[in-house]
């Protein structure tokens, strides 16, 4: 049976909370037309509301439950001393307006991970500001614009994008007031050096190269891209996703990017809360480090007190605020926990995870890149012997299984893709009990080619009729819609 | 599955049909852009009064997982839209030549006809890329 | 401490199979000049001790748990049931990622759905997505979007300057590349009619902000049809405690109603995660960016959610998307819909009343001083303006450091000429002592 909408849960007078009683005497009320007749909201008891969401819990899966090889995602393990420390009273009821002298603690704590993030990276400056990585991205390529605008380069209006890149990259190009130009890549999965060479002109604004890239390969000629793109006049913009497989192992800076977004929800475990919160802050070069987004913490000397303050050419801010602390908060723990040592045992041992797996799996699926991989990399989901088989139904199968499903049909130079990140938290056992469980469903394609397409057989619903819900749109629960 | 191609329409190598009648000209998407879509969930249609240039994005047609620009065969302006996709846009599926049409609009450049292909050419091309496209 | 599961033995097993000999043969296509830099942090740390070093520093800021604070200003400071964080802490929910596969997240997918039922209860509007980061940046959304309503045809945006000004300086971040030309920011004192007069033919939509950042609650009659008579959008800013009394925005023909939701059930998290309610009419949502769930049926013909509309999204869309956001704020938007089903219909309504009688009872003992002076020319909500007989970061000043309390938002700060004007909240959380201790101090500290 469904879970009920809290609505239909509940009953005309039922209350789920008391309020304190009315204390001070009562002010007349504005006038008639300002105040509102109708609140349509549920009326329950707090026993409804809690198991109502215990129950709805029981129908999603998280990491907790299980491996969550969702490439480009990073679904690591999310340690639950973060949890604790994100609502320490001192950190969880502080208001963003208060006095610096009454919130040294967070401004410490925010100075301390731009400086961690700045010493991962090699970058001379970070904001914290960015919501998300999209908001990074954003961000990112504004600094890019206004950087030309400030040296009277308006003209630079073309961003220029690999096509193995995330969608995000060129939206936000688009948002930005600027015009991608696609970029090929070669048949090793790097971006191809004539495509590029040919598309660089003094209207190169810049270059949003993800490296590892989507198809978690690592670009091997990431140095010479970036000389290319500065001495055509251009910045590189690094798309931070997969930051997860280099950390340790290379700095960004030092690979010749200028600015890059950090996804504090991927690389450095906080959750991802079924869809955000997020963080996306931004790292710098010293050609940007002025024109981030603020404000940001700041310390006149060792010992003295933080404060906030707007960089000096910075393009404003792109939220209220100063980011996500509380996501911030979780992120520096981490950080602490790990050190120098641990982050890069996390990316050494992510990207030994993911090629384990490749060892396994491109012995079933065709592996279109046969190089060593990073902390992911993308098979084909097609099927020799079992033509109607997509990758979709082996995604779903994979449910069955006890397992959530690789990302699909992304990037989408690969068709049919299914791109695998196991990441750093996943046991060997619980990697072999994945590569067992996709060469077993390719056996299934072969030979019962119905559950896969049927699959998932035990999930807590069958699948979904996408097409209705997007012809027939319902977008809210209304009372007595149903038939 | 080989494409239904109407004969008394021409077409453009994007996958768009328009049939000439006399100063006017309904226009849509052709049985085989409808098939590589398949379920079409929303069309983007132009307002009535607007003018296009030949190749002009005029519309654009939604699957759940994919959105196509759709591109105007010939220039002039949108004199009636096929109000009917809004609530039933499966019509493109079904009858793409008929019920499924998505713009009728004045013929700004009636030279601009000779250079579409006409059915026969059409079916050719979508042979080619149903070949090319088969995997 | 590391959550590296492996042992020796596992790697050494590991490695044979993709046949290498050592983890670092695994990175040869980074550059070696450029490999295995050093990073320069401290040493790995236990939980233990890092758990130390964060209580530490939490102890360094004034918690409102515990400290009198007149704060709001775009950040309010509201009780939350306990339910809501017990939910919250539902790793189900918070390990888990976008739900992009809804037979097993149903849960997650559910919960969206209601979240954006209540959004459109509490606004009066017909469609919500499933929100974004926060009210600043669901104005930009909003800007843009009216942009796009308008076929890039019109290039012009009527903005109050009663708006919050950190969500007018989010807003022109987000358009510094688009050809937008903003007016009406530069009298805060102007009456709705007058900015509603500032529309014309190539307005994309003119916002305001109700309660506005002072506190004003603003008379919107007639806005929707000076907005409509040229094709704009009208766009109003609330805050969702506020719609618990106030009439909201959708009855008043509103076109798109958003605001940041903090206030209802998530903590004040220093400025964030908080997230920004979006609710617009049903024959916009195609020009709506975020995420947005929509319901229908499984193979069975059992009802169940999934994510819909997501043509108009980047990973779809790429260049042509209606916004590059990949997300909402998943978590917190659960939070708003558990504690708006806590308090429910009349909870709601409680909490506002609340706050509105509170903050009154504060703005007429406050004028009642000799040195100060409320402006009470408009309705307020539960923020009102005082004058102060001296610049306002003085009277905090006095007001923290000799009675412990955090006094108001001195206005100075985003509004030059403002310096003695201090914005004054009372929430529920202000107890009528708490609200008598301010103004005795404030009486104290006048001079």
């Amino acid at each position: 049976m469904s879970e009920p909408i809290i609505y239909e849960l509940g009953a005309a007078g039922r209350r789920g909370a008391a309020l304190p009683a009315l204390d001070v005497p009562t002010a007349a009320l504005p006038d008639e037309e300002s105040l509102r007749n109708e609140l349509p909201l549920p009326e329950v008891s707090e026993v409804d509301v809690m198991r109502h969401y215990v129950r709805l819990s029981q129908l999603n899966y998280g990491v907790d439950i299980g491996m969550y090889p969702l490439g480009s995602c990073t679904m690591k393990y999310n340690p639950k001393m973060n949890e604790d420390a994100a609502r320490l009273a001192g950190f969880s009821h502080v208001h963003p307006y208060q006095p610096a002298e009454t919130v040294q603690g967070s401004l410490a704590l925010m100075y301390g991970l731009q400086e961690a993030l700045k010493a991962i990276s090699g970058f001379c400056g970070v904001s914290l500001q960015p919501a998300a990585g999209a908001h990074g991205e954003f961000t990112g390529i504004l600094m890019i614009r206004a950087y030309h605008l400030a040296r009277g380069d308006a003209h630079r209006d073309i961003v220029l994008i690999p096509d193995s890149a995330h969608g995000t990259n060129p939206a936000t190009t688009s948002m930005a007031g600027l015009t991608m130009v696609e970029l090929k890549s070669d048949g090793r999965g790097n971006v191809d050096l004539d495509d590029l060479k040919a598309h660089l002109s003094n209207r190169t604004a810049g270059m949003m190269l993800t490296n590892p890239n989507t198809l978690g390969l690592f670009d091997e000629h990431v140095l010479e891209i970036s000389e290319l793109v500065h001495q055509a006049g251009g910045l590189m913009y690094g798309d931070g996703a997969n930051l997860n497989a280099i950390m340790g192992i290379a700095k960004p800076a030092e690979l010749g990017f200028d600015v890059m977004h950090y996804n504090l929800h991927k690389t450095f475990s906080t959750p991802h809360g079924g869809g955000g919160p997020g963080s996306g802050p931004v790292g710098a070069s010293e050609a940007l480090v002025d024109f981030v987004p603020g404000p940001v913490a700041v310390r006149a000397d060792a010992e003295g007190p933080y404060s906030l303050v707007m960089p000096s050419q910075s393009i404003g801010r792109v939220k209220a605020f100063y980011g996500h602390f509380g996501v911030i908060v979780r992120a520096y723990a981490y950080i602490c926990m790990l050190g120098a040592e641990g982050l890069r045992q996390a990316s050494e041992i992510a990207v030994l995870n993911a090629n384990y797996l490749q060892s396994i799996l491109k012995e079933v699926l065709p592996l279109p890149y046969d190089r060593t991989c990073m902390h992911e990399f993308v098979l084909r989901g097609q099927i020799e012997g079992a033509p109607d088989v997509h990758a979709l139904d082996i995604s779903k199968r994979l449910i069955d299984y006890g397992v959530h499903p690789p990302t699909n049909y992304f990037p989408l130079i690969v068709p049919e893709a299914l791109m695998i990140e196991p990441t750093e938290t996943e046991s060997k056992r619980s990697l072999d009990h994945f590569a067992q469980a996709m060469v077993g469903i390719v056996q299934e394609a072969r030979t019962a080619p119905e559950l896969l397409h049927e699959a998932p057989h035990h999930a807590p619903i069958r699948r979904l009729d996408e097409v209705r819900a997007a012809r027939q749109l319902v977008l809210r629960w209304q009372p007595n819609a149903q038939d | 599955m080989a494409s239904n191609i109407n004969q008394d329409c021409l077409y453009s190598q994007s996958h768009e049909w328009v049939r000439v009648e006399g100063d006017t000209a309904y226009a849509g998407i052709t049985d085989y852009a409808q098939s590589q879509l398949s379920d079409i969930v929303y069309v983007e249609l132009p307002e009535v009064g607007t003018t296009y240039a030949q190749g002009d994005n005029f519309a654009v047609v939604e699957s759940v997982k994919a959105a196509s620009d759709c591109y105007l065969s010939l220039s002039g302006e949108i004199i009636e839209v096929n109000e009917a996709l809004e609530s039933e846009p499966e019509l493109v599926n079904s009858d793409p030549y008929g019920k499924g049409w998505f713009v009728r609009l004045a013929i700004a450049d009636a030279s601009e006809i000779e250079g579409l292909m006409s059915p026969s050419d059409y079916a050719e091309f979508v042979a080619k890329a149903e070949e090319e496209g088969g995997h | 401490m590391s959550y590296v599961p492996h042992t020796d033995s596992d790697v050494s097993e590991m490695l044979a199979r993709i046949g290498v000999s050592d983890l670092q043969e695994l990175f040869t296509a980074v550059p070696a000049a450029v490999r295995f830099p050093a990073i320069d942090l401290a040493a790995p740390r236990s939980e233990l001790d890092v758990m130390q070093e964060l209580k530490a520093l939490a102890a360094q800021n004034a918690a409102l748990d515990s400290t009198p604070s007149f704060l709001g200003a775009g950040a309010y400071h509201h009780w939350v049931p306990s339910v809501v964080n017990h939910v919250l802490l539902r790793s189900e929910f918070y390990t888990a990622y976008t739900p992009y596969q809804p037979e097993i997240s149903q849960g997650t997918l559910q919960a969206i759905f209601e979240y954006q039922t209540m959004i459109c209860d509490l606004t009066a509007m017909e469609v919500s997505n499933a929100s974004h980061y926060d009210g600043a940046t669901a104005m930009a959304e909003a800007v843009i979007m009216s942009l796009s309503a308008g076929r890039g045809r019109r290039n012009r945006v009527v903005l109050s300057g009663s708006v919050h000004p950190e969500y007018r300086q989010t807003v022109h971040t987000y358009t510094q590349g688009m050809d937008v030309v903003f007016v009406g920011e530069d009298r805060p004192g102007a009456t709705a009619k007058e900015l509603g007069a500032l529309v014309d033919d190539s307005t994309a939509c003119l916002i305001l902000q109700s309660p506005d950042f002072f506190g004003r609650i603003v008379d919107l009659r007639g806005l929707a049809e000076a907005a409509h008579a040229h094709k704009a959008l009208l766009v109003v800013a609330s805050n969702p405690i506020a719609l618990g009394m106030l009439k909201p925005a959708g009855e008043m023909g509103a076109d798109i109603v958003l605001g940041d939701g903090q206030p209802l059930g998530n903590s004040l998290s220093f400025g964030g995660p908080h997230l920004g309610f979006f609710a617009t009419r049903q024959e916009l949502v195609r020009r709506m960016a975020g995420r947005l769930v929509g319901e229908t049926v499984d193979a069975d013909g059992k009802r169940g959610y999934v994510l819909t509309l997501s043509t108009r999204e980047q990973h779809i869309r790429r260049d042509k998307a209606t916004s590059n956001i990949c997300t909402n704020q998943g978590l917190n938007a659960l939070a708003a819909a558990v504690y708006l089903a806590t308090l429910g219909k009349q909870g709601l309504r409680q909490v506002a009343e609340l706050c509105y009688h509170r903050a009154h009872y504060a703005a007429a003992a406050i004028d009642a001083l000799d040195a100060y002076h409320v402006d009470q020319s408009a309705p307020f909500f539960h923020e009102f303006v005082v004058s102060c007989p001296r610049p306002a970061s003085e009277i905090n000043a006095a007001l923290w450091d000799r009675h412990g309390i955090i006094g108001g938002y001195a206005l100075g700060s985003a509004y030059p000429g403002m310096e003695r004007q201090m914005l004054i909240c009372v929430t529920e959380m202000n107890s009528r002592a708490q609200i008598d201790g301010l103004v005795s101090a404030l009486q104290e500290v006048a001079k």
